[in-house]
């Protein structure tokens, strides 16, 4: 067997133990929320009686064991399982006639916030990455120089600021004072791809503004290490201009590091942007998750915990095997 | 034009068609066209179009302002019309009520609009297992008799002379009889606008019907946006960009943006909404009447309608009927600030030196917290030490309030003085926040219930008003304005309406384009 693919088959047994884990992890932390659906959908009207008869609707008052291998076994087939959000309707009408639609499912729940969120990192990733990549060779070529103490430092305040700070001055520089972009990214599903990008893009400005530091900063550092090494001196003596050696010679062995960092930023851009999606009131995943919180929706957070968690164990590994392919030793062992 | 009085047109609603069939001479102006858009709060991904689920500005401002009818409506100016009820009447006790039915209304899927429907839809609110906040309302009715295909008749297990009122309550909204749950997963109603499009706690888009019975009189815009804008700051941008021509719930700390800005004006009502503190008065040491009136006078209301409402409110007087109610007691002597009374009080419960916990989130409603500090300061010099503990918001109205001796609160106030002491100061209701009990005040309920005679039921209410205010449990130390604020680009008659946020909900009916 291929090595590579060896270590590929290898990190995904790692990875879905790993999800195992994580799975016991949720649950537990899930289900230790004070409060429960049937509180929290109730309000100020819960009593005691229309508590207990929603928990026994959902399942809620089967013993933890019981619930959490149920939902486990539920995963596995691919079974996302019923939102409690909408199922409480279905179940308490109280008149008999058929439903119309049928209970929601987690899946419908989910899969338009998540193409959302897939959409907005999308749209952030094909700008900050070759932008960060640019600056940080252009601040390795030009290093020490006004030039990348500029980029640096620059970088280095966006993202020590917080998101909905960096949010608010995008706004008012782009959408109150010069009103070039729209400030609300309610974006939905008949929408044009070109009204969609639009949209996004006051959202993703602030988000490659929180991502750029850090990938243009391992690139950078990551070249200007290599810039030491013998084989670039020997570049150099044979007279190729700076930024052939940087861009032939050093980049593609700095790869591994600055891939690791792209595929954290990019976990990050799925996983948490949650704030920024309540400033600019972007239907992704993140709202649907803190709502579902809030409403113990437990079938839908657990799921989108999975999600969260999946994405990072998978972007790991792909930047692992990145890596690997990005070096010949490992690519060709003797 | 005469203002109709309410008690007039409640004993028989005959003018009531005919007044919402004229409108209002100011309405001459309005135009057709155009598209409303609003960024609203309130929205969450559990929302539907199940009426019995509402509790918030976004599926009000969608359900009963747009899609839905319901039997009677509250006009913008506070009195009573018919909307899906031509008119009514009643009998001398107030107990038995017919209701004369439009014709001529479909629902928006062609579905004839009649009696069926009115009965079925009442009864989605009560039966075994089912949640409805508008259930006390439904229970109360005995019987509902269909008398032809557009008459009903209730007849109520007691006698209320406030019932064409209690049907105006945004729960009760009118489905068609046997397409009920396909109506509440598609949002089928005989409203102004229906369904184009509805996605919970991020958007709903509504299109005007082409023909209803409302034309001419409501109804101006050609569709409708309603956008689920939870962050106050965003709502504020999304007014300020041009993106939303509404919005409701304005941040106080930046109204001067929106002021000092040509193209938004700022509109607000003061109503009946109001932030209490409420005491359970069957809990050591608030079960002495001593120790709730020196708390009464130990707090700063002016103080808090200052610092936490930014001005944008009145100060309370412990009763929790306001201004929008018909009956309020304007000259009831005000509770104030003053130390020595409340010093007094406190000698005369023999409880000085008295110290209390307040339970306080700013679940309870903005500036909870910092309320309880103002109130916390102001109680100090009195000699009253309050030790504030900081409940979690998650779960605030199933663990602290109605379980805590002494927690903040929160109500929106209701239409009617009956429906409101009926709901949290009557003997042993499930929302009685003070577990308050008062023979007098019961007695006066239940006669305030069938008395048409104006001047009796102010008496009956101003009595009861008093009796709060002098021995209730809840310091109700402020009420707070319904604050939006709006594009120059839409307009309204002048007259917005106070019993709810945003004109009622009914932006989308009254407004239109400027």
């Amino acid at each position: 067997m291929h090595p590579v693919l060896k270590i590929v088959i290898q990190r995904l047994f790692l990875g879905l133990l790993t999800l195992l884990v994580v799975s016991i992890v949720i649950f537990i932390a899930v289900n230790s929320l004070p409060g429960d659906f049937a509180q929290a959908i109730l309000g100020q009207s819960a009593t005691p009686e229309a508590v207990a008869a929603i928990r026994k609707d959902l399942g809620l008052d089967q013993p933890a064991i019981t619930r959490y291998f149920t939902w486990l076994g539920d995963m596995v087939t691919g079974n996302l399982g019923i939102s409690f959000a909408q199922a409480n309707f279905a179940s308490f009408v109280g008149t008999s006639a058929e439903s119309g639609s049928g209970p929601v499912t987690v899946l419908q729940q989910i899969a338009p916030r998540f193409q959302n969120t897939m959409f907005l990192a999308g749209v952030t990733a094909v700008i900050a990455v070759p932008l960060s990549l640019l600056l940080g060779i252009l601040a390795a070529l030009f290093r020490n120089s006004v030039f990348d103490k500029v980029a640096n430092v620059g970088a280095l305040s966006a993202v020590s600021s917080p998101e909905f700070f960096l949010a608010y001055v995008l706004i008012l520089f782009l959408a109150v004072l010069n009103p070039v972009l729209p400030s609300l990214s309610n974006i939905y599903s008949d929408m044009g791809f070109g009204e969609r990008l639009l949209r996004t893009l006051l959202p993703a400005l602030t988000l490659t503004l929180m991502v750029t530091a850090q990938m243009m900063r391992m690139t950078r550092a990551a070249i200007i290490n290599l810039l030491a090494s013998p084989y670039i001196e020997m570049a150099r003596l044979k007279g190729l201009s700076p930024m052939r050696v940087i861009v032939k010679h050093a980049l593609p062995n700095a790869l591994a590091p600055i891939i690791n960092v792209i595929a954290l930023n990019l976990a990050y851009l799925i996983t948490g942007v949650v704030v920024v999606e309540v400033v600019f009131v972007y239907p992704g995943i993140g709202q649907l998750f803190v709502d579902s919180v809030k409403i113990r929706d437990i079938p839908v957070v657990q799921a989108c915990c999975l999600i969260f968690a999946g994405a990072y164990i998978l972007l790991n590994l792909m930047a692992d095997v990145l890596s690997i392919i990005s070096n010949p030793r490992l690519r060709h062992p003797k | 034009m005469t203002r109709f009085t309410r008690r007039g047109l409640l004993r028989t609603g005959a003018a009531a068609g005919v007044l919402a069939a004229t409108g209002l001479p100011l309405r001459a102006q309005a135009t057709r066209g155009g598209r409303l858009r609003m960024g609203l709060n309130g929205a969450n991904t559990s929302d539907s179009w199940d009426s019995r689920t509402h509790s918030d500005i976004f599926m009000i401002s969608a359900a009963q302002g747009a899609v839905f009818d319901s039997l009677t409506v509250v006009a913008a100016d506070g009195s009573l019309e018919g909307e899906l009820a031509e008119s009514w009447e009643t009998s001398s006790d107030a107990k038995t009520w017919t209701f004369n039915l439009r014709q001529g209304v479909t629902f928006h899927n062609g579905k004839p609009f009649g009696a069926d429907d009115v009965i079925e839809s009442l009864q989605m609110h009560v039966g075994e297992g089912v949640k409805s906040a508008a259930k006390p309302i439904v229970e109360a009715i005995a019987e509902m008799k269909k008398v032809t295909d557009h008459q009903v008749q209730f007849i109520l297990a007691d006698g209320n002379a406030d019932f064409p009122y209690l049907l105006a309550d945004y729960h009760l909204l009118i489905y068609p009889a046997g397409q009920i749950d396909e109506a509440i997963s598609k949002g089928i109603g005989t409203g102004l606008y229906q369904v184009e499009s509805f996605d919970p706690g991020v958007r709903f888009v509504g299109t005007r019907v082409d023909s209803h019975y409302k034309d001419g009189t409501a109804g101006w815009f050609d569709s409708v946006e309603i956008i689920a804008v939870n962050d106050i700051t965003a709502r504020m941008n999304a007014l300020l960009t041009g993106q939303v021509d509404v919005i409701n719930d304005i941040d106080f700390k930046t109204e001067s943006l929106l002021a000092a800005n040509p193209m938004t004006d700022i509109f607000e009502v003061t109503g009946n909404q109001q932030f209490t503190f409420p005491m359970l008065t069957d809990v050591a040491p608030f079960d002495d009447n001593n120790v709730r009136m020196a708390l009464k006078h130990a707090v700063n209301r002016q103080e808090m309608v200052d610092k936490i409402l930014l001005g944008h409110g009145r100060v309370g007087n412990d009763s929790p009927i306001g201004p929008a109610n018909q009956y309020y007691f304007a000259d009831m002597e005000q509770h104030a600030y003053d130390p020595d009374k409340a010093k007094f009080y406190l000698k005369e419960a023999g409880a000085e030196g008295l110290s209390v916990d307040l339970s306080v989130s700013n679940a309870a409603f903005t500036g909870a917290t910092d309320a309880a500090q103002l109130l916390q300061a102001s109680a100090k010099a009195v000699g009253i030490t309050i030790n504030l503990v900081q409940e979690p918001a998650d779960g605030y109205w199933s663990n602290v309030w109605l379980k805590k001796p002494w927690c903040a609160c929160y109500w929106s106030g209701r239409a009617t003085e009956d429906l409101m002491f009926s709901s949290a100061y009557a003997t042993g209701v499930p929302w009685n926040d003070t577990h308050f009990e008062n023979e007098r005040f019961m007695e006066l309920l239940v006669k305030g219930r069938v008395e048409f005679d104006s001047d009796k039921r102010r008496d009956i209410y101003h009595e009861m008003q008093q009796i709060v205010h002098d021995e209730g449990g809840a310091m109700i130390p402020m009420f707070a304005n319904f604050v939006g604020a709006k594009s120059s680009k839409v307009t309204n008659s002048g007259t917005i309406g106070n019993v709810y946020k945003v004109d009622n909900g009914r932006v989308a009916e009254r407004w239109w384009m400027a």
